[in-house]
């Protein structure tokens, strides 16, 4: 009964299907995986209602009678399971085989997690000038397999976007790699899910599944150096930006701000979120995370600075700019 | 046969009754008194101790659950703070897996399985008191590190290098790592005590073939506990090395392996479930023939399933490491070996299923637990059948729909058969009943407030939310499951609560049990409830699995044992046939003086390496004196003429 609710639910969740569920189907792996979900769920369910209904008749069966041979019953019993489970792991099987079929994908994506975010390159055809450096976010052409490198520079992390493939972990010292063939253009989330320290909770990222136009256009955008400033209160912005603590850390292609330890804001005012899909990227979550980090994600490598309202006006308009 | 001597030495046709009661008490008490409190080497005493304690722990872990629930019930709470759950979570996992789960099933078979195998005591009966001591001092370390904000917080699984020198720098993962050396100490030494009393300490007659199937569940249990647990001590050991002298072997940059970890923590943590696991399936065998009134169905077929089960427990600790991208065909292996594991639980759930149709079952509160269990466990098994699947487990892994399995598994299959048990047996342990009303009142808050709590998380998980997280944004359609389950959890703590008051108020003023009061087969309900100090006052015989339902009236027993010292009786491994009448060991202070010396030398190394060379010599005189050769004790027994 119980069970039966949840198919029922199920069924329905997979309908209306959230941007970070694993019931989505919007990628090739999500298909599959849906396709055995519901293979396990009716074999798991029928096995549930025949203990269930066993338990049932030995408690209130009327005690006379009875010519059961209840020793046949037990040699069926273990026939029964083990045929089963022969099947499920053949299916799981095949159904493991045709996940990552994709040998030699035409995009590739490198992805190297931190505590606690995400440091994204796409590697274009044409050598170093052509590759996209960019944080917490994956644009991909919908029907075309990517593969993802997957490295981590400090502790152990897990990628994982729900609705498109399984997960897979980053581990410090080797490189693993997922091929994610998305089907569906749609907005999803992605999230760490290996326990991964103290912000664990707050590493996620966006993913956009678009046309192939799209995306190109999106790539060609990408590659393009960062937004001159315009307005005076940008180049202040600008200034206290490429010169003071901010280009330490983080690199803006086209600027003198060129570390490599923090995000790339080169085109920073394009994305959907802020500090690994904790915020929604806006004005004043900008204006939030920049005077106080610390409050905002609590023990993150940005640190506090200390800025002038004046400075953080002008910061704020110049990472505005940024798109 | 002669007149009565008054220095008579063995019972016998002449020695019984209350001289008898005279002398054995004489000879099996300990001195009275906080010392003698302190020396005890009764298993009875010792099992009390360790249930109780262990109990305490799951009432200190279950309030971390509650206080996790109460942070969870609603998206972005600013309850705690990311440190303290952080904290909080690592803290409930390893105090409810090392201080509570194994320890009490250890505790149960402490105290019951002497009783069941009609035995004096266990076997090294100091041993079995300082696995208590060591025990309770790592408990007691990790929350007295926890209360001063020292409680570790990489997660009870410790992954490195989350775990390693840099990147938990301070005492808190040190605390977690020594706290495992302590548990580890204890539970090696409660597996050897187990299993040498299952082995040499049968009552005459009680073959292999004829033990009890909770006892054949424990001897299963202990023999994985000597192959499992130095997988952890040892991974734990290289752990504390790495981050106090600088070894490197979970750091890849200097040639290490931050998988070797995993490899190592899960060829521990996979059978750790079954060393949990199966004592229970043990509880609900013991259950079920009782309230049956017949012996379990097909017994050779519910013995080879644990013996199965506890083979196979170690071939499949890869399941837990799916996502960290190991050979494709090899993970094939894993998922076959891990479906593989479900036919034996699926045969012992048809024994006792079928157990309850050959019988006539009466549906007293233990069997309760027992029918709650398979309701509920069986939702758990199928939810691991899912996850053995490589591709459901990728996406699976890692998610509520996990938390959820494993507590069906654990609650459901675990704690349950032990509120069984414990209902059960606590005639033995108080010598009264528990209140039936609010047992059954108990039962079922704690069943709905269990379902309440825990189902919804396979939802949730499948919605996609990972395991520890602190806090989760709103609008991602978790909102309502985790309420949900955060008022789960409340009635489920209540129905725990009750549980406990019921069991308070019953050791007052329950019923008086006799000393069968369920009309039990197995030899722990031949003698009085509770127990005197010497268990038997001779030493029952037996001749068949349910020797109280075939020898109605009076029990064979043998007789012959020394009542003037304490002796118990050896006898062969697998036939049982008595061979040996040996002395058992005195209560003394110095197995607690031993578990100190050694504690301080564990705590002190989390500081200084010398500590172990320091506080070797403290452990090494301790133990010298507590193994120093006791000739004196040998009296020359005295001749029956």
């Amino acid at each position: 009964m119980r069970k039966a609710c949840v198919l029922l639910l199920l069924l329905a969740l997979s309908a209306c299907d959230g941007r970070q569920s694993m019931l989505g189907a919007d990628g090739c792996d999500g298909v599959l995986f849906a396709g055995l979900w519901q293979v396990f769920l009716v074999v798991t369910l029928a096995f549930y209602v025949v203990v269930i209904a066993g338990l049932a008749w030995a408690m209130f069966r009327r005690r006379e009678g009875g010519a059961v041979s209840v020793r046949t019953a037990l040699f069926a019993w273990i026939g029964a399971i083990s045929v089963t489970l022969v099947a499920l792991t053949l299916a799981s099987w095949f159904a493991d085989r045709n996940m990552n079929r994709e040998s030699r994908p035409p995009l590739t994506v490198e992805i190297t997690a931190h505590q606690w975010w995400w440091d994204v390159r796409y590697y274009g055809a044409d050598g170093p000038s052509d590759i996209l450096r960019t944080a917490n976010e994956l644009h991909l052409p919908a029907g075309v397999p990517v593969r993802v490198i997957l490295k981590s520079s400090d502790v152990i992390h897990s990628f994982w976007i729900p609705n498109l493939s399984g997960k897979q972990d980053l581990i410090p010292g080797r490189t693993n790699d997922i091929v994610i063939t998305p089907e569906k253009q749609g907005l999803y989330r992605g999230q760490c899910a290996e326990f991964c320290g103290l912000q664990h909770a707050h590493m996620a990222f966006d993913v956009t599944v678009e046309s192939p136009a799209a995306f190109r256009a999106w790539w060609a955008r990408g590659l393009l150096p960062a937004q001159r400033p315009v307005t005076p209160l940008q180049k202040a912005g600008y200034a206290y930006v490429t010169t003071r603590e901010c280009s330490t850390c983080h690199h803006i292609e086209g600027t003198p701000a060129s570390g490599l330890v923090a995000p790339d804001l080169t085109h920073l005012a394009s994305r959907r979120s802020l500090a690994a899909g904790s915020y929604p990227l806006d004005r004043g979550h900008l204006y939030a995370w920049i005077a106080d980090p610390q409050g905002m994600k609590p023990g993150n490598k940005m640190p506090y600075i200390g800025l002038e309202p004046q400075e953080l006006h002008a910061v704020v308009a110049y990472l505005e700019s940024l798109k | 046969m002669s007149d009565l001597e008054p220095d008579l030495a063995r019972d016998g046709p002449d020695l019984t009754g209350a001289a008898l009661h005279e002398r054995l008490t004489a000879a099996w008490r300990r001195e009275p008194g906080f010392i003698g409190w302190l020396s005890t080497t009764d298993h009875k005493e010792i099992g009390r101790r360790y249930i109780v304690t262990a109990f305490v722990f799951l009432a200190l872990a279950g309030t971390l659950a509650l206080i996790m629930r109460a942070q969870l019930a609603r998206p972005e709470s600013g309850l705690i703070s990311a440190d303290r759950y952080n904290q909080i979570f690592t803290m409930h996992g390893t105090t409810m897996m090392f201080l509570f789960a194994v320890p009490v099933m250890e505790a149960v078979a402490v105290f019951i399985i002497p009783l069941m195998l009609g035995t004096r005591n266990m076997a090294f009966a100091r041993l079995n008191a300082f696995s208590y001591w060591m025990y309770v001092f790592g408990g007691i370390m990790l929350w007295v590190a926890f209360v001063l904000n020292v409680g570790p917080d990489a997660g009870w699984f410790a992954y490195t290098p989350l775990s390693g020198p840099e990147y938990s720098p301070g005492k808190r993962v040190d605390i977690w790592a020594q706290m495992i050396t302590f548990t580890e100490v204890a539970g090696l030494s409660a597996a050897v005590v187990m299993a040498t009393t299952i082995l040499k300490q049968r009552a005459p007659g009680m073959t292999l073939a004829k033990m009890p199937l909770f006892v054949w569940s424990m001897l299963v249990v202990a023999l994985m506990i000597i192959f499992a647990l130095p997988a952890v001590a040892l991974d734990s050991g290289m752990l504390l090395s790495d981050r106090l002298v600088g070894t490197h072997f979970f750091n890849p940059y200097e040639g290490g392996d931050a998988l070797l970890w995993q490899h190592v923590f899960w060829f521990f943590g996979h059978p750790e479930v079954y060393i949990i696991f199966l004592p229970a399936t043990g509880f609900v065998s013991e259950i079920t023939a009782t309230f049956s009134r017949r012996p379990v169905f097909a017994y050779p077929a519910v013995v080879l399933a644990l013996i199965a089960t506890g083979l196979l427990a170690f071939g499949l600790w890869v399941h837990h490491m799916f996502a960290t991208g190991l050979p494709r065909l090899g993970y094939a292996f894993y998922t076959a070996a891990s479906m593989t594991v479900s036919i034996p639980s699926g045969i012992q759930i048809f024994c006792w299923i079928a157990t309850m149709w050959l019988g006539r079952p009466r549906f007293q509160v233990p069997m309760l637990w027992v029918v709650g269990f398979i309701v509920t466990f069986v939702i758990g098994g199928l939810t691991g059948v899912m996850l053995a699947s490589v591709p459901l487990d990728l996406q699976l892994h890692d998610t509520y729909f996990v938390v959820a399995h494993f507590h069906y598994v654990l609650i459901g299959g675990a704690v349950f058969p032990l509120l069984g048990a414990t209902t059960y047996w606590f005639p033995k342990f108080t010598g009264r009943l528990m209140s039936e009303t609010w047992g059954k009142v108990s039962f079922f808050v704690t069943f709905a407030g269990f379902h309440l709590t825990f189902f919804p998380m396979h939802i949730t998980g499948m919605m996609g939310m990972p395991r520890r997280v602190y806090t989760y944004p709103a609008g991602m359609g978790w909102d309502t499951l985790n309420l949900l389950s955060s008022i789960g959890s409340a009635v489920l703590a209540i129905g725990v609560i009750l549980f406990v008051l019921n069991a308070l108020a019953s050791m007052r003023s329950g019923r008086m049990a006799e000393p069968n009061p369920w009309g039990a087969a197995g030899l722990e309900w031949a003698t009085t409830s509770p127990p005197p100090v010497y268990n038997f006052a001779h030493l029952p015989t037996v001749s068949s699995r349910t020797p109280l339902w075939d020898e109605p009236g009076a029990l064979p027993v043998m007789s012959g044992l020394r009542v003037d010292q304490r002796e118990h009786l050896l006898t062969s491994v697998i036939d049982a046939i008595p061979s040996v009448r040996e002395p058992s060991p005195q209560p003394t202070m110095w197995p607690l003086i031993s578990a100190i010396a050694i504690g301080i030398t564990f705590v002190g190394s989390i500081f200084t390496p010398w500590a172990l060379v320091i506080g070797l010599v403290p452990a090494a005189i301790a133990l010298t004196i507590w193994f120093w050769p006791k000739n004196s004790a040998i009296t020359p027994e005295p001749e029956i003429s």
